[in-house]
């Protein structure tokens, strides 16, 4: 029966043609009525208003400054888990996670490169304010205002320790996966970062805020339902998984915003430190944190001296080598990343289809027959989008190459510490390490800071 | 005169440094990205001259149903007394029995205006988006019925899903103080 019908179908559309040229021809004329007839309107709900943007970009600050409060000044574990707790129902679940600063990298790179499109505003604001609060505060951005941190961090229950090796060499990424989605977005072919991220599919489960507007609204639609895209779930869980013992998994080794935040951190005007006062060196904090970000100070009566000159010699003539090198990889790899470009991928199936190689079409190249633009033209355009790629991801290999050589330079250039210190770098002021100082439970308990008697 | 431990050292010079030069680089970045913007944001709308009526919207929207749906310009549509986006194209009876409908929900609503003219409506509460109505509303008629993302309902994601699986990359990024493509009578939009 289906069979008839499916035949039935394909004869009465054979029959009628080729389908209307969409909105250029009338087939039917429209009637001329003679009683008294009144045209209904096409509804249009609107968005929901775009103050409501800038109220989010305020909460941002707002929290921002809270963070940075709770974390350097306040010292409270506490205050930064239940502004932890807010930012994941806010940022998370009241906005439906979009846009996130994460994501809003992509846009300001469509803003600098993609000239079809125009950054608004607020995205901006999303994206500045974090990297600005890092260079003075550190990663307080990280430590409870991020929406994904935040659910990472509430399930961290157990985690375990990750070896310094494998820390540091998975941490190098996220500068890949920086530059990758830089790149796409540049070209205007996708946000691989919103697509990939493991997270914002949780948020949309609950759309709270979504119910909240068409609640109050003009909604013809009515309200939406829980988000249907169950598939769209798997890579939450996995993550979230992995994160009970691999504390905040995603922030470590493919945050791109975190990759660029490591930068800034290191510049931070103040940062948290793991004592309020002066460090006793009691060891107690050695292995308080998840993330491993604690360094230890050098070992008494010893000094890491100058660093190695040959070493880093060494390391100079390295750089530019691994600059050309990561350039000519990423330009090698360029026709990959290009695939993910729609023209070249329908250029690539109208080319299979034009020599014959495949017999049967897919709906792009129905819709590429439908649109009336002529063969060349779209090889013509494909391969201006395959040439951008080939420079862009040239720069992007090349930018991978110097991150590894810096990242080498930084491990072999060592300092005489004489505390212990979070690497501003790694350490998501999170608090964690806070409670484990004899001094800071000295400072909350007694209200004040305790005189110390130097032993040495 | 200072003494030496209250002075600057020159690491803290140069992390200050580069730390202002940062701070200076990213309120320029800032101000030069947002200088030509519109006022409001930007949402995503599907051109409906690109559809091919290929059901995704219904099926890839992270909203169930779908935050696309059926939209109709009366002054296109022919009022057709034998509306193909309303009866399934097979029917030999043009009657209003559900077999005959297009619609899987049975969201279209027909109504008597004079002879030989209809009017017909949609039930957005009921429209999951999938463009049955569309594709014979454009084979057959004016196509004056096509799909547009409902803003009430549009979460406005980064990354669209269905544009990622839109197979004639129909979805675009419109101003959020027009956010609507719709077809006008005279053909052009």
């Amino acid at each position: 029966m289906t069979f008839l019908r499916r035949a039935a179908i394909i004869v009465v559309l054979l029959l009628a043609g080729t389908p209307a040229s969409p909105g250029s021809e009338q087939r039917v004329r429209p009637p001329q009525f003679e009683s008294p007839y009144e045209f209904p309107a096409t509804t249009a709900p609107p968005p929901p208003s775009d103050v409501l943007e800038y109220v989010d970009l305020a909460v941002l600050l707002a929290a921002l400054a809270a963070a940075s409060y709770f974390a350097l000044k306040r010292r409270s574990r506490k205050w930064l888990l239940a502004l932890t707790v807010f930012s994941l129902l806010y940022f998370g679940f009241w906005r439906a996670g979009c846009v996130c600063p994460v994501g809003a990298v992509q846009n300001v790179s469509s803003g600098l490169f993609d000239g079809r499109y125009v950054v608004p505003p607020t995205i901006v604001g999303f994206f500045v304010l974090p990297l600005v609060f890092t260079l003075f505060f550190g990663r307080t951005f990280c430590a409870a205002v991020c929406p994904l941190g935040a659910v990472q961090e509430l399930v961290a229950v157990k985690p375990v320790r990750v070896p310094a090796w494998l820390e540091h060499a998975l941490g190098l990424a996220a500068y890949v996966y920086l530059a990758a989605a830089v790149l796409l977005a540049a070209m205007g072919s996708a946000y691989v970062i919103c697509r990939a991220d493991p997270f914002v599919p949780l948020f949309r489960v609950l759309p709270i805020g979504h119910w909240v507007h068409a609640a109050s609204g003009n909604t013809p639609g009515g309200a939406a339902g829980i988000s249907g895209r169950a598939d769209l779930l798997i890579p939450t869980a996995v993550f979230l998984l992995i994160g009970l013992f691999i504390a905040r998994p995603y922030c470590r080794f493919l945050c791109p915003l975190g990759a660029i935040l490591r930068l800034l951190s290191r510049l931070s005007r103040w940062h948290v430190t793991i004592t309020p006062a002066e460090c006793i060196k009691c060891r107690l904090c050695e292995n308080s944190c998840p993330y491993g970000a604690i360094r230890k100070p050098t070992p008494q009566g010893e000094s890491v001296g100058r660093p190695d000159r040959l070493r880093l010699a060494g390391m100079l003539v390295l750089l530019p080598m691994a600059v050309a090198g990561g350039g000519l990889l990423g330009w090698g790899v360029s026709g990959q990343l290009a695939k993910v470009d729609y023209t070249v991928q329908l250029a690539q199936r109208i080319r299979l289809e034009q020599a014959g190689l495949v017999s049967e079409r897919t709906d792009q190249s129905l819709a590429f027959e439908q649109s009336k633009v002529s063969v060349d033209k779209l090889y013509a355009n494909a391969q201006a989008v395959k040439a951008g790629y080939s420079t862009g991801s040239a720069v992007a290999g090349a930018f991978v190459g110097l991150v590894v050589v810096l990242k080498l330079l930084a491990l072999s250039v060592q300092r005489n510490r004489q505390d212990y210190f979070p690497d501003r770098a790694v350490c998501m002021s999170c608090a964690r390490c806070f409670s484990y100082c004899p001094i800071e439970r000295q400072r909350v308990v007694k209200g004040h800071l305790p005189v110390i008697t130097k032993v040495n | 005169m200072a003494d030496r431990s209250s002075r600057l050292t020159r690491r803290q010079l140069l992390g200050g440094a580069i730390r202002g030069a940062c701070t200076v680089g990213l309120g320029g970045a800032a101000g030069y990205l947002a200088a030509p913007a519109r006022a409001g944001g930007v949402v995503w709308q599907l051109d409906p001259d690109k559809c091919i009526q290929c059901g995704n919207c219904a099926t890839e929207c992270v909203l169930q149903p779908s935050a696309v749906k059926c939209v109709h310009t009366f002054r296109l549509c022919g009022y057709c007394l034998r509306c193909f986006a309303f009866f399934d194209p097979l029917t030999s009876e043009f009657t209003t029995a559900a077999e005959n409908h297009m619609c899987p929900t049975g969201a279209i609503g027909r109504k008597f205006i004079e002879d030989p003219y209809y009017q017909y409506t949609f039930d957005e509460a009921l429209c999951i988006g999938c463009g049955k109505c569309v594709k014979g509303c454009n084979t057959f008629g004016n196509g004056s019925i096509y799909l547009q993302v409902r803003h009430d309902r549009c979460l406005n994601c980064n990354q669209c899903e269905i544009a990622i699986q839109c197979p004639s990359d129909a979805f675009v990024r419109v101003p959020a103080a027009s956010p609507y493509l719709f077809k006008q009578a005279g053909g052009s939009q």
